[in-house]
């Protein structure tokens, strides 16, 4: 479970996030979404700790990022928009370096990297340096960084980019299938990936949240193009306002 | 401190795949030949010349340590000043540049652990770099009998000088994301560190001596003549925690922004 309270973040004079405040339960896949340039990646980047909020707090499975952020950083799997990979390494050695920075033990380490290599189908690609593999392949090793120290909660950031439609659906699948026994909170501007794989949707514009709604509620009848138009088209404050209001 | 061992062989593992440490380790073990042989060749031909003249007592004076192995040390350190720079120089900026400073950001580690484990890989490189040297005064020992409690205490100074200049090499890389300033900012600041005695002599007395104390060489110097004090290690380690402990600020500073 993630628990986001009215976060800010400043760069300099301009306010990236302005007040956000969103939770995410266990089981849930959230879907973040908004334009480019809406705050989204900053969002992402607080929750997992790699920078901290002006103001706000977020806890993580119950703990505070600021105050515990080993133990919050400890529980959180994070695809960030790059895959974090380190070119001249083989995938199971990148896995199993990652594997073990996130606490897996050394004993354990081995079985986790050969667990998720076969969850992301990359076991046949093990051995291959990762400055050989395609955009896709890069995009899963990505993924199965984010999932080997097993993880609750799961940050991925735009998880689909850059991937051929089979890919694509491969990797919804994988989400849906791990969101079952955990957090996921996952950003994109691809409408019909929201529609398919998420319960959740918090819709974010210039700063802030302008809907926080599960996503049968938002849509019913509409589509999700259309919901998704109508909040980023308002001014935000208006649309806070709107959404606030009981339906 | 798991961690930081962790990090460390990771490190490692990155120089030992790409060709810097190669170039490196040759181009260090190439130019410290050279300096080996032709100080070698010196001595031998100052022994010729003096017991050809039947000048024996000045034969005598001559010995391997004085002549042979302290410059080579002294030059070695010269080397090491240009090529800790190439070998510091990835460990944060090339992170930074990648996107993989944020895997390590947001694992569970604490900076110390990831600034210990940098620094202990690359003072494990260094090391590398210094027991290859140490055919030289093997060679020496072989055919000669230099002292070997000075030869110790010499590399003990290579070694502490070597580690210090890893410290501010980690420094630098910290600052940027542009691998080139790191090397750069670090050749000045070791290089500063080198020559900031020179206008001792000169200036006003507690100044002297304070540029003299503030300067590796004549610390390193002490160490060269085989005389281990208290107050030339207290010297390296001092600037080793001082660049360390700056390092260890600016990765944490990365979050306050």
């Amino acid at each position: 479970m993630v628990e986001v309270r009215r976060v800010t973040k400043f760069y300099g004079d301009l306010a990236a996030v302005q007040d956000v405040s969103f939770t995410a339960e266990k089981g849930e896949t959230l879907g973040f979404l908004g334009p480019n340039g809406a705050g989204k990646t900053t969002t992402m980047r607080i929750i997992t700790g790699f920078m901290p909020a002006s103001a706000g707090s977020v806890t993580v499975e119950g703990f505070d990022t600021a105050r515990a952020p080993l133990e919050a950083r400890r529980r959180i799997g994070y695809l960030p928009e790059n895959p974090p990979l380190y070119p001249e390494m083989r995938v199971r050695s990148y896995l199993r370096f990652v594997g073990r920075i996130k606490g897996v033990a050394k004993s354990r380490v081995e079985r986790a990297v050969d667990d998720v290599l076969e969850m992301c189908a990359l076991s046949h690609v093990a051995s291959h340096l990762i400055r050989h593999l395609s955009r896709g392949y890069r995009q899963r090793v990505g993924l199965a960084q984010a999932l080997v120290h097993d993880p609750p909660v799961l940050i991925l950031d735009e998880p689909t980019i850059g991937l051929d439609p089979k890919q694509i659906i491969e990797i919804r699948s994988l989400i849906k299938k791990l969101s079952a026994n955990r957090t996921v909170i996952l950003s994109t501007h691809i409408l019909p990936e929201v529609s398919q794989v998420c319960d959740k949707v918090v819709i974010i514009n210039e700063g802030r949240v302008v809907v926080e709604s599960k996503l049968d509620a938002l849509t019913r009848g509409a589509s999700l193009e259309e919901v998704f138009l109508r909040y980023i088209a308002e001014e935000p404050q208006a649309a806070a306002a709107a959404a606030s209001q009981p339906s | 401190m798991r961690n930081a061992l962790v990090i460390a062989q990771k490190e490692i593992g990155a120089l030992f795949v790409s060709s810097i440490a190669y170039v490196v380790l040759t181009g260090f073990l190439l130019l410290g030949g050279w300096f080996f042989f032709n100080l070698l060749f010196r001595f031998n031909a100052l022994v010729t010349l003096y017991t050809g003249l039947q000048n024996f007592e000045a034969a005598q004076a001559l010995n391997l340590n004085e002549y042979v192995i302290a410059p080579l040390l002294h030059n070695l350190t010269v080397i090491l000043m240009i090529l800790v720079p190439v070998i510091t120089m990835r460990s944060f900026a090339e992170e930074k540049r990648s996107g993989t400073y944020e895997l390590l950001l947001t694992a569970p580690l604490s900076v110390a652990e990831l600034v210990i484990g940098k620094f202990l890989a690359c003072l494990f490189f260094v090391s590398v770099m210094l027991l290859l040297t140490a055919v030289y005064p093997l060679i020496l020992v072989f055919f000669g009998n230099p002292e070997l409690g000075q030869i110790a205490s010499g590399y003990l100074g290579l070694f502490l000088l070597g580690a210090a200049f890893v410290a501010v090499g980690l420094f630098t890389s910290s600052l940027t994301e542009n691998q080139i300033v790191a090397a750069v900012s670090c050749f000045v600041v070791l290089l500063l560190l080198y020559v900031l005695s020179w206008p001792a002599e000169t200036a006003a007395a507690g100044v002297g001596a304070l540029l003299k104390y503030l300067s590796v060489v004549d610390h390193f110097n002490e160490l060269v003549k085989g005389l281990i004090s208290t107050r030339d290690l207290v010297y390296f380690l001092s600037l080793i925690l001082l660049a360390l402990f700056l390092t260890y600020r600016s990765v944490e500073s990365f979050r306050w922004k």
